[in-house]
């Protein structure tokens, strides 16, 4: 922990010159407090370091387990901040600024898993909290069938890691974030018909420290930045909007807002909202489609990385997000055919700026690049320490020792750890092709912009999704916008129908803060790196209807 | 601050000034008085303080295994700080002094640098409120034991069986929620919930049934019922045959009735489609209020006090919730609004409704099945998704458990299907209604079995 040390001296934890220091207040209160000068510059970053009080909290919640019987455990001390700023129009409608902490204590004994989690941040609450999660899993013994055995994880020893930003948005004050907002509001409302702005800015905070009985000390500080603005036009009894999600989250900070440009943007989001009224509704039947990044990405997330998670692949998650069709591992690892040879798909938590990278996951593992669909074929799952060992099999066969790839994760200390989507970023093409080379080189299609309306079963065949633009494509130039457009797939189908794909210089992630999952449910941010991408002959509906 | 280590974890408060239950929820005296604590320490012209105090057990089993489970105790304290139409809000988990007095200070700091809210109330005097009695024991109190025991109602015949796999989910919440202001508002209410939600799926893959049970009173929930629901379906449900999308007769069990149903929720506020852009607005200007909007045996409406719901009796403003009818016999009766929008349409504020109820009928599902020359009985919905706010046409799929009805009879199980299609198309198209329900899927909801006629079935997923 950076700061708010003064949690030590509340639990009654002597220790002295580690406790509150002078810059207590200055440091918890973000930007608030700054000068208003915040021109003269942001603030350099603090060095990441586990601090001597929190690991003493970490080690008293781990012996606590082992005296208590636990064969294995793990915990985390977590602060988790959030700040948000919304406007609509010149209006601010809210500013929250969320702070908490806590301590997550993970067991095994005999096999069974135990948890609790306690936000009493002294040795009696850690320690508590580690007694009540070996007393569950001893209590759920009598249910147990098979037990949890774990991949080996090297012990890390001490270890830090900083996700890839510059400039703390939480040092920056809230007069400069809702300048930036109204500033694009004002912009937005320019255009003919636009009447409502809604924006927003929405900052996350993670202080993560983690301590394994294997030997590992991991402290991260982990920040995200997302801006979203929509514009809504009516005329005529119709409405129409773009957004809100123009601009796409990052693993990043305030100098990524800044980069977005969302002042000299706006208008052309507003004058593409306006343009929306006047769009021709879409003649339902077969297209090549030409997907954006900032729309493929979803479909990507929902048709490809949820049904390569291995706990849904098992069953794990039947009774909430559903099951794969790319299961079971044994029938189709090596063999089912996703798409054409020039599809690669791979995990990672690594690329910077995204949103599921980050250095050491919630099990204490560095994570690993991996091929999940390697020259069109399924090659690999997503995995936890729990769920390598599922696939002994496979790794054997490729002579590769079972290891997680590093996607455990916990949305916060309050709630369990399990398999999360790394980063599944689609590979770009060999040939350095462009949005617009491969708008010219379309016939008939449409290209689609930016995420909308998305659904797809719960064994991720059917999905159906729309976007927030599309455009006709006609003799391979851009002819108008279109309206009411949706397309309907089958995944594997869908995929194979692949047939160009956008180069490096065209690659781009798109991603979110709020990929569901669980029971109960937990939220994870995750990014899809892709370039732009035509699919042939798709079915394209028209979802318009009236009252 | 001194605390006595060797105590019990359960007797040791966040801190001293902290006085918790027994199970780690503050009681009223407590939230009360730290309620006041917060807001004796205010500088600010106004302050609204409202807190969160709870504790969640949970168990998850799948595949025939016991999986992640655990408990959750936490306690956040919301702040907002107001300087004239100046407002901002802090949350924080920590309740020592000093960090309450970090959270006042930080929202007055941010709220001071605030722009204006031009729709920024001041905050409610004391309310009356009648309060509803949501807390049982016997789900606060949960042991780990009984809760292990509850899962093997589902695991013991599913290992038994050979043919099933079965994957559970029981949670148990027991929470208080408390508000408060520098005029003396103080409102507390608390409440316990016990849900259990079951899939079973056949091991040739071609089978899959749900069933599920919600109350607050974990002596209420009938796990081996449960079971035999979810099991029986799966096994009903197994090899499923194509049949043609379209538009048929479907008839929606309470859950899946509920699915689509409770969409329209966020759509009635009244701000959306006075501004023109909502399902109620009305072409040219004005709401659809006072028009016939669905079928005459339609009545919708939202009543903490229901005895199938035992929601809030308040708001997150304070203000006490009473019954409220939206449609009543088709007819769209009025919107919700929220107090700044009342006040500047010269009305009173209703709140959101924090449940809905659509009012049952007498028709049995027996009945609604045996009148059907050919139809399709739906189980629920899943990943429901708008595709058009301004007709409520939202796009998802059948799953678990989806049969074809001929001749009055269950003919067959056939693959699920995507639909597209509204509420309000749905609502129009009424056959029959049965009675009304607790649902299980979340969101306080009361819903009946429904029939209705051309319903929009688009697509076929291969989904089991």
């Amino acid at each position: 922990m950076t700061s708010r040390r003064d949690f030590l001296k509340a639990g009654g934890v002597s220790l002295g010159a580690l406790a509150v220091g002078p810059d207590l207040l200055r440091a918890s209160s973000g930007g608030a407090l700054l000068p208003a000068s915040a021109a003269t510059g942001y603030r350099p970053l603090p060095p990441v370091y586990t601090d001597p009080a929190t690991r003493e909290l970490l080690m008293e919640a781990l012996d606590a387990a082992k005296r208590a019987g636990a064969s294995w455990a793990d915990v985390r001390i977590g602060r988790n901040r959030n700040n948000s700023v919304n406007t609509r129009e010149q209006q601010v409608t809210n500013v929250v600024e969320s702070d908490t902490m806590g301590c997550g204590v993970r067991v095994l004994v005999n096999g069974c898993w135990g948890f609790a989690a306690t936000q009493e941040l002294s040795k009696p609450g850690v320690g508590g909290a580690a007694q009540e999660a070996v007393a569950i899993a001893k209590a759920n013994a009598v249910a147990m069938d098979r037990r949890v055995t774990l991949a080996p994880a090297p012990a890390l020893g001490d270890v830090t890691w900083r996700s890839s930003y510059t400039v703390d948005p939480f040092t920056v004050s809230l007069e400069e974030k809702v300048g930036l907002l109204f500033k694009a509001n004002a912009e937005a409302v320019k255009a003919k018909n636009v009447r409502f702005v809604n924006s927003g800015l929405t900052f996350v905070k993670e202080e993560r420290n983690y301590a394994n009985t294997d030997g590992s000390v991991i402290t991260q500080d982990y920040v995200r930045s997302w801006v979203t603005l929509s514009c809504t036009a009516v005329a005529n009894g119709e409405s129409a909007t773009r957004g809100p999600e123009v601009v796409q989250p990052a693993g990043r900070g305030w100098e990524y807002v800044l980069e977005a440009d969302i002042v000299g943007n706006a208008s052309k989001w507003g004058e593409e909202a306006a343009e929306k009224l006047t769009a021709k509704s879409v003649d339902v039947g077969r297209y090549d489609l030409l997907l954006h990044p900032s729309q493929l990405f979803l479909t990507i997330h929902e048709s490809l990385a949820h049904p390569t998670e291995l706990d849904r692949a098992m069953g794990y998650e039947a009774n909430y997000a559903g099951t794969s069709f790319m299961a079971p591992p044994e029938d189709v690892l090596g063999k089912l055919r996703l798409g054409p040879p020039m599809m690669n798909l791979v995990g990672n938590r690594s690329e910077v700026g995204a949103l599921a990278t980050i250095g050491y996951d919630d099990d204490g593992v560095k994570p690993d690049d991996f091929h999940i669909v390697k020259d069109g074929i399924l090659n690999d799952y997503q995995t936890t320490r729990e769920q390598a060992p599922w696939l002994d099999w496979w790794y054997a066969k490729n002579g590769e020792q079972p290891r997680s790839h590093g996607c455990c994760s916990a949305q916060s200390w309050a709630d369990v750890q399990f398999q999360r989507m790394p980063n599944v970023s689609l590979q770009p093409g060999e040939q350095d092709l462009s949005w617009d080379d491969m708008v010219a080189a379309t016939d008939r299609g449409i290209a689609m912009i930016g995420r909308s309306s998305y659904s797809i079963d719960q064994q991720r065949y059917n999905a159906q999704f729309g976007a927030q633009l599309c455009y006709e494509i006609k003799g391979g130039k851009i002819v108008g916008q279109l309206k009411d457009v949706a397309y309907q797939m089958r995944t594997p189908d869908f995929w194979n129908a692949m047939d160009m794909l956008g180069g490096k210089s065209s690659y781009e992630f798109g991603g979110t803060f709020n990929d569901g999952k669980g029971q109960p449910g937990q939220a994870n941010a995750v990014s899809h790196g892709c370039p732009p991408t035509r699919f042939k002959n798709i079915n394209v509906i028209n979802t318009g209807r009236t009252l | 601050m001194s605390r006595d280590l060797g105590a019990p974890r359960r007797l040791v408060g966040a801190n001293a000034h902290c006085v918790l239950a027994a199970n780690g929820v503050l009681t009223r005296e407590a939230a009360q008085v730290l309620v006041e604590r917060v807001v004796k320490m205010s500088k600010a012209d106004a302050i609204n303080v409202s807190v969160q105090s709870g504790r969640e057990t949970n168990l998850r089993f799948a595949d025939n295994q016991m999986s992640t489970s655990g408990v959750t105790s936490n306690t956040t304290l919301r702040v907002e700080s107001v300087f004239g139409q100046r407002v901002a809000s802090v949350v924080t988990n920590d309740q020592s002094d000093e960090g309450l007095r970090r959270a006042v200070q930080q929202s007055e700091a941010i709220a001071k640098l605030a722009p204006e809210d031009p729709e920024y109330l001041p905050g409610l005097g004391p309310q009356e409120y009648e309060p509803v009695s949501a807390w049982f024991d016997s789900t606060a109190d949960l042991s780990a034991e009984a809760r292990a025991k509850a899962a093997l109602t589902a695991l013991a015949p599913a290992r038994a069986a050979k043919d099933l796999t079965v994957a559970g989910f029981i949670v148990c919440g027991a929470g208080a929620s408390a508000i408060g202001n520098e005029k003396g508002m103080f409102a507390y209410h608390r409440s316990t919930n016990a849900n259990y939600t079951l899939t079973a799926r056949t091991n040739d893959g071609t089978g899959s049934g749900w069933a599920a049970a919600d109350d607050n009173d974990w002596n209420a929930v009938n796990f081996g019922s449960v079971a035999e629901q979810a099991i029986d379906k799966a096994r009903r449900s197994r090899n499923p045959v194509a049949i043609e999308p379209g538009r048929y007769t479907v008839i929606f069990e309470p859950e899946a009735t509920g699915n689509l149903v409770s969409v329209m929720r966020g759509a009635l506020q009244a701000r959306s489609a006075d501004e023109g852009r909502s399902a109620f607005s009305k072409q040219g200007g004005g709401t659809k209020v006072g028009e016939k909007i669905l079928d005459e045996r339609i009545t919708l409406s939202s009543d903490p006090r229901d005895p199938l719901v035992l929601a809030s009796p308040f708001d997150g403003d304070g203000m006490p919730q009473g019954k409220e009818v939206w449609v009543e016999n088709g007819v769209l009766k009025q919107l919700s609004y929220n107090r700044f929008w009342a006040q500047k349409q010269g009305t009173q504020p209703t709140g959101g409704g924090n449940s809905m109820r659509l009012a049952g009928g007498s028709d049995s599902l027996a009945s609604m099945i045996a009148d059907t020359e050919r139809g399709v009985l739906v189980t629920r919905l899943w990943y429901l998704r708008a595709v058009n706010g301004r007709t409520l046409v939202y796009t998802g799929l059948t799953r678990d458990g989806t049969f074809l009805i001929e001749g009055g009879k269950i003919a067959r199980s056939i693959k699920n299907f995507r639909f597209n299609d509204s509420p309000l198309f749905m609502l129009n198209n009424l056959e029959a209604i049965g009675p009304a329900i607790r649902t299980a899927g979340g969101g306080s909801l009361v819903m009946p079995t429904v029939k209705v006629r051309d319903f929009n079935f688009t697509s076929l997923s291969d989904a089991v």
